[in-house]
């Protein structure tokens, strides 16, 4: 199973994205997303910025693809994605059916985790229209995903979004101008305040949700580092890790490591514990509510079924 | 521009034809629409009846299959489709590519919208559509704003429906999950949001609160008046920014952090998605009762006219507007995200 690492989501200052792709390129990540994937106002890279840290990326001999957005409105944000979809070097991580109907029969794509697909209908077309690889949208379950991959067409690659605050929701609304009593046209930029989002708590003070600009994600980490020898087993060919701004290079380490076999995936939980500061969920892996926590270890399912025996 | 009126049971739908909707829009009684309401929506004997009374009427009916079925609910979701060409509507909306292509294999003549949920927000993603499966009409998600309608419409060659009244999605319509992350189910797979199931309501010393699959979505002091935990409509608190500047500028206590529990309502630019091109106003509220799609339908039927005879000197008047904020969610409205400020 191949490693990736996803767009970053976050607002972060020009020189911490130079840095953090500089170390990128000596960490056991197989696929590095790139670009602005949440709000078209932040640029503090450019177009040719991205497509150097791409070229850079690669020369390290690692796959390098460019996101679109999610949430396209303007006719300017349509610009930047033809842009995007045009460049004739680099692999598109479409994110929108917009930039899907820019790529489709002219370029091999990455039909991105935004992408509604959810039958092996959807599946199907996507393939035709020139994906290589689809991303498992967060809200489906393993029991969709075994389905879908009995469908999967030939040649079609599958990644699952296996670490990070969950995208959970775009809106036309900035929250975080909004939090700050700003009108979004002239939001000042705040969401560079939050290197991780804002975290957004309820009334009992329990972190709940993370306003990210337009974008909401989940106060909790989305965690499948135990399930990764099921996705093995349900031949998915790539799992995924969001950036995060403190321990993205140990995160990565510990799935690699689980992926290699040098380390076993119980073990792995207490090592990416440090890097989850508001708790761990992986409810929609399991068909449940996402925030949900569920110990289904493969091992233990199998120890307490033994233990139910001998008590027998 | 044609209204189009929602309708969860018989009655409403006559209440939509007999108060002067152009279109009736409804869903079959099952997971396949995005209104998946215990006693709610229509089985085929009642389309059938609502089709014909709709039709002697001279109005059009349109049904919702409009969520995104599994592998495991597929056949059931194909089985749907062929029920709805069967009865014969005026049109089909739906959302998921893949059911547009089997709907277009198998049933080629049928009309074709893009649901909302559908999520196509710019001329390139309503350009797919169109080209893939001959999507005769989309319905914009509730996240553009009048420069954007306008804009979009010069460049399609279909035909663009806007919501205008009735409960406010603040999330772009088939890209949030909100609901499920909470409670296990979504629009897009289940056709909920929220759902009532896992609503918990507790009185407390300090008053009442809402809570959804125990995630306390707000609290409300004694006489406050006390709304549906939509997730998207409770109160939370935000963290302290380090920058003491910036702080300054947070509420310190809970606030709507992402919207306020109220109605969008076009009445004031009706004039202006006119002139952009807008083909149809989309009534929300298939969850509703008859009286509330009757009042709304009446009110609605009433602007349109005067909008229609006289653009120039078009004013909605009060009466319309008082009529629709006593059935507003929130009992106060918002032009939403047409109107820049709000965003």
């Amino acid at each position: 199973m191949k490693l990736s690492l996803g767009p970053i989501l976050y607002f972060w200052p020009r020189d911490t994205v130079l840095d953090f792709y500089r170390r990128v390129a000596d960490a056991p990540v197989d696929i590095v997303y790139l670009g602005e994937a949440v709000c078209s106002k932040r640029r503090a890279l450019r177009p040719e910025d991205w497509i150097q840290i791409a070229e850079e990326l690669e020369a390290a001999g690692k796959e390098a693809v460019l996101s679109t957005m999610t949430l396209i409105e303007a006719e300017s944000e349509l610009g930047v994605m033809r842009r995007i979809s045009e460049n004739a070097r680099f692999t598109v991580e479409a994110n929108d059916m917009g930039a899907i109907n820019m790529l489709a029969g002219r370029a091999r794509f990455v039909a991105g985790p935004n992408i509604n697909t959810y039958n092996a209908g959807t599946l199907a077309m996507l393939a035709a229209a020139g994906a290589r690889r689809w991303v498992l949208p967060v809200e489906l379950d393993r029991n969709t995903l075994r389905a879908l991959q009995a469908a999967r067409p030939a040649g079609l690659e599958t990644e699952v979004f296996a670490f990070g605050r969950l995208p959970l929701a775009f809106s036309a609304r900035c929250f975080t101008a909004r939090a700050h009593n700003l009108p979004k046209d002239e939001c000042g930029f705040r969401c560079g305040d939050y290197a991780d989002g804002m975290l957004l708590s309820s009334q009992e003070d329990k972190p709940f949700l993370v306003l990210n600009g337009i974008q909401t994600q989940s106060a909790e980490t989305y965690n499948l580092v135990a399930e990764l020898p099921e996705m093995k087993d349900l031949a998915v060919d790539v799992a995924r890790i969001s950036p995060q701004s403190s321990g993205t290079f140990e995160i990565i380490n510990t799935f690699h490591a689980v992926i290699d076999g040098t380390l076993e995936p119980a073990a792995a939980p207490a090592r990416l514990a440090p890097h989850i500061p508001y708790g761990a969920c992986n409810g929609h892996w399991y068909g449940q509510a996402g925030m949900n926590w569920i110990r289904e270890v493969g091992a233990e399912a199998v120890f307490s079924a033994m233990g139910g025996l001998k008590r027998g | 521009m044609e209204l189009v009126c929602p309708a969860g049971t018989l009655p409403a739908l006559k209440a939509a034809v007999d108060n002067g909707a152009d279109a009736v829009y409804i869903g079959f009684r099952d997971g396949t629409n995005a209104r998946n309401f215990p006693g709610l929506n229509f089985d085929e004997a009642e389309a059938r009846q609502g089709i014909e009374y709709a039709h002697r009427a001279g109005r059009k009916v349109f049904l919702a299959i409009n969520t995104y079925p599994s592998p495991a609910q597929w056949d059931k979701w194909c089985a749907a489709v062929d029920q709805a060409a069967g009865v014969g509507v005026d049109a089909l909306i739906l959302a998921d590519p893949g059911l547009m292509h089997y709907c277009t294999q198998k049933h080629p003549r049928q009309r074709l919208h893009l649901s909302v949920q559908g999520s196509a927000t710019n001329a390139e993603a309503i350009a797919f559509y169109a080209r893939q499966f001959g999507v005769r009409r989309v319905v914009l998600p509730r996240v553009l704003s009048l420069a954007q309608v306008r804009a979009i419409i010069k460049r399609v060659n279909v035909e663009i429906e806007v919501f205008g009244f009735g409960s406010l999605c603040v999330m772009a319509e088939g890209r949030c999950t909100l609901s499920s992350y909470v409670t296990g189910e979504s629009p897009n797979m289940s056709g909920v949001c929220s759902p009532a199931k896992a609503v918990r309501w507790e009185e407390t010393p300090t008053g009442r609160q809402s809570r959804l699959n125990g995630v306390l979505v707000d609290s409300y002091g004694p006489g406050e008046a006390a709304g549906y935990p939509t997730l998207c409509k409770g109160r939370f608190a935000v963290q302290q920014n380090t920058n003491a500047a910036h702080d300054a500028e947070l509420p310190h206590k809970p606030y709507y952090a992402l919207e306020e529990p109220a109605s969008l309502n076009v009445l004031d630019i009706l004039p202006q998605l006119m002139e952009a091109g807008v083909v149809a106003i989309k009534v929300e509220g298939r969850q509703r009762s008859p009286a509330y799609v009757a009042q709304v339908t009446r009110a609605l039927r009433a602007a349109l006219d005067a909008c229609a005879r006289d653009p120039q000197n078009y004013k909605p008047r009060g009466d319309w507007l008082a009529a629709l904020d006593k059935v507003a969610e929130g009992v106060t409205h918002t032009l939403g995200a047409y109107h820049r400020p709000w965003q």
